[in-house]
């Protein structure tokens, strides 16, 4: 070939690369700006209730009870309750929720049933949260008797939070590779040694990580709480669940009245008295601020199990 | 590549009785002496044999009624061009076409002396795969602790004795060659290991409980020539301890490791015979057209 040739070509090739570089430079360009545009709302959002809440963001607010008058009014029993109501919810949903993803994932034979069962569990995560609600009137609140109570509030989470739970942990469980479990049963383990032993401890990273982002969405949510009757007005706090003499710890708290941070949310936003605004938006500040500390602490977990595993 | 003391426990691996493009080179007498049926035969035994098996991967059949004898204490290669089954045969030793839905065995191979069936439905294939070990083609450590890699089938086992387990894993590790590369680490991570290594500390995964039949499923593929070699001499060790059945796609790797090599096509055993025998006089003609390179 003449060097002439060769280096026309040479000129079509730089050209051809440069302008494919250049689609590449674009989407780089806009998946910034609607990343950033994204990310700005939130911050504008949370710099606004931090503003308009400053004048109530103190100690007094966290220790205070509700009350008639604005200024002396605080979040203490709402922040217990979500505290508490979060803690039912964990308990419950993380042993349920990571058990039916290990049989899904590992147990279940691969047939009809459990693609029914797996597209009806994707689906429930799209469910509005009412619903959770209703159901959770209808089954937890009368039917079982639990009442207005902490433990209705906590397993109705538990069910909203369910799909989001299965799906992650079963997302994480199949990320172990087929060589590790095949490692283990070629060493003689049981499919139960192979799960408890290899499969679980791996995946826990992302396990966790699911849950917390789970519960990031459960401390939020207000409708299926008012549906099953959460109070606005708390004036006293529930039972401690840890006692001074054995056994330590009390399970009274589950049948105890309660109110949550997004339901007190509401009831000051409600209230015609400017104020009370200024209530709502320093306790918009702080339920954001927990979720923003628990996905915090969800990044933080996956990087610390991630770095010890690397497949 | 070839060097390594010659000792009466350690006896020369044969020379390559191939040169790299395929073909034919007259091995060395001297090494092929000690190994030459005349010498060998007699003493030995029978540990495992293939009566008519066949396997289905659904309605696919992948392996074609084959009967093969694996003897004890010898290296038994398999080979084969890519998709032949070798692998497919190899793992129906341990049964772990089970952990894969729709597959279905024929025909047997019997384990003696206590002459079970390995692939009989009514042998619990957990049991199987306590008597017969595998060492995999990538290598597969757990992200657990170097000891914690060869203590594990131990602990299935329900040994649960510090100092048992301390004694069983470091003669694990010193059989697999690589005691002394992790001795001062055994709190490390598998996985902080190089490949070579990685695979080695498989090996010693597999032989601390003692298999009866240790499984080696391309073993080097994934490893760097040098890496390669300390695998291949770690075989020749293990020769007279464990009875080693290895797949390899590798010629110039059966011929060098193994006593006897079966040669696969499409599902079915064309030839098995001694390795020197096969690799410098096979008896079928497909054998011959794909040793000397002619395909595969």
């Amino acid at each position: 070939m003449h060097a002439t040739t060769a280096e026309a070509s040479l000129q079509q090739i730089r050209a051809d690369v440069n302008r494919r570089k250049i689609l590449d430079q674009v989407f780089v360009m806009v998946g910034l700006l609607i990343m950033f545009s994204a990310l700005l709302v939130l911050v504008v959002l949370f710099l606004d209730l931090v503003r308009e809440g400053a004048p109530r963001l103190n100690w007094d607010f966290l220790t205070s009870f509700p009350s008639r008058k604005a200024e002396r009014a605080g979040i203490l029993s709402a922040w217990v309750g979500t505290s508490l109501i979060m803690l039912t919810t964990a308990t419950v949903s993380m042993p349920v929720g990571v058990a039916a993803a290990i049989y899904l994932e590992e147990y279940a034979p691969k047939n009809w049933m459990t693609a029914i069962i797996e597209i009806n569990v994707t689906n429930l995560a799209g469910v509005p949260s009412i619903i959770y609600g209703l159901l959770a009137l209808g089954l937890f609140v009368y039917q079982f008797n639990l009442g207005q109570s902490i433990a209705a509030a906590g397993l109705t989470l538990s069910l909203l939070i369910l799909p989001i739970v299965i799906v992650a942990t079963r997302e994480s469980l199949r990320a172990v590779p087929r060589a590790i479990r095949e490692a283990a049963y070629a060493l003689g383990a049981t499919r139960w040694e192979v799960t408890a032993h290899h499969v679980l401890p791996y995946s826990t990273g992302g396990i966790l990580t699911g849950m917390i982002i789970g519960l990031s969405r459960a401390i939020g949510e207000t409708a299926p709480l008012i549906t099953i009757g959460a109070l606005s007005f708390i004036a006293f706090l529930p039972e401690s669940p840890f006692k001074g003499e054995f056994p330590f710890f009390s399970f009274a708290w589950l049948k105890e009245a309660f109110t949550a941070m997004p339901i007190q949310m509401f009831n000051w936003v409600s209230r015609p008295d400017p104020k009370f605004q200024v209530n709502a938006a320093a306790a918009g500040a702080i339920l954001l601020g927990m979720t923003l500390l628990m996905n915090g602490v969800a990044i933080y977990v996956r990087y610390r199990f991630r770095k010890r595993i690397n497949w | 590549m070839q060097s390594g003391p010659s000792t009466p426990d350690n006896p020369p691996r044969p020379a390559p009785t191939h040169a790299l493009d395929g073909r034919p080179v007259t091995p060395r007498p001297s090494i092929d002496v000690a190994r030459s049926p005349a010498n060998t035969e007699e003493a030995l035994v029978v540990k495992s044999r293939a009566e008519g098996l066949s396997f289905y991967y659904g309605a696919v059949r992948a392996l074609k009624d084959l009967n093969i004898e694996i003897r004890e204490k010898r290296v038994t290669a398999l080979i084969g061009p890519s998709g032949c089954g070798k692998t497919t045969f190899l793992r129906c030793f341990n049964r772990m076409h089970d952990l894969t839905p729709g597959t279905r065995y024929q025909g047997r191979i019997i384990l003696f002396p206590d002459s079970i069936d390995l692939v009989d439905k009514a042998v619990d294939p957990i049991e199987v795969r306590m008597r017969i070990g595998m060492v995999f083609q990538k290598p597969n450590p757990f992200p657990k602790s170097i000891f914690e890699n060869v203590a594990y089938g131990l602990r299935v086992r329900g040994l649960r004795s510090k100092a048992r387990l301390e004694e069983e894993v470091e003669r694990a590790l010193r059989r697999a060659a690589i005691w002394e590369e992790v001795k001062d680490r055994l709190d490390n991570s598998g996985l902080s290991l190089s490949g070579g290594q990685q695979q080695r500390l498989c090996i010693a995964r597999a032989l601390a409980t003692n298999p009866e039949i240790l499984l080696f499923d391309e073993p080097t593929s994934a490893l760097d020539p040098i890496a390669t070699a300390r695998i291949e001499e770690l075989i020749a060790e293990l020769r007279d301890q464990v009875t080693v059945i290895i797949v390899t796609h590798n010629m110039q790797q059966a011929a060098r490791v193994s006593d006897y090599t079966a040669f696969m096509y499409l599902g079915e055993l064309i030839e098995f015979d001694n390795t020197s025998k096969l690799f410098t006089n096979p008896s079928q003609k497909a054998t011959e057209d794909y040793i000397t390179g002619r395909y595969g």
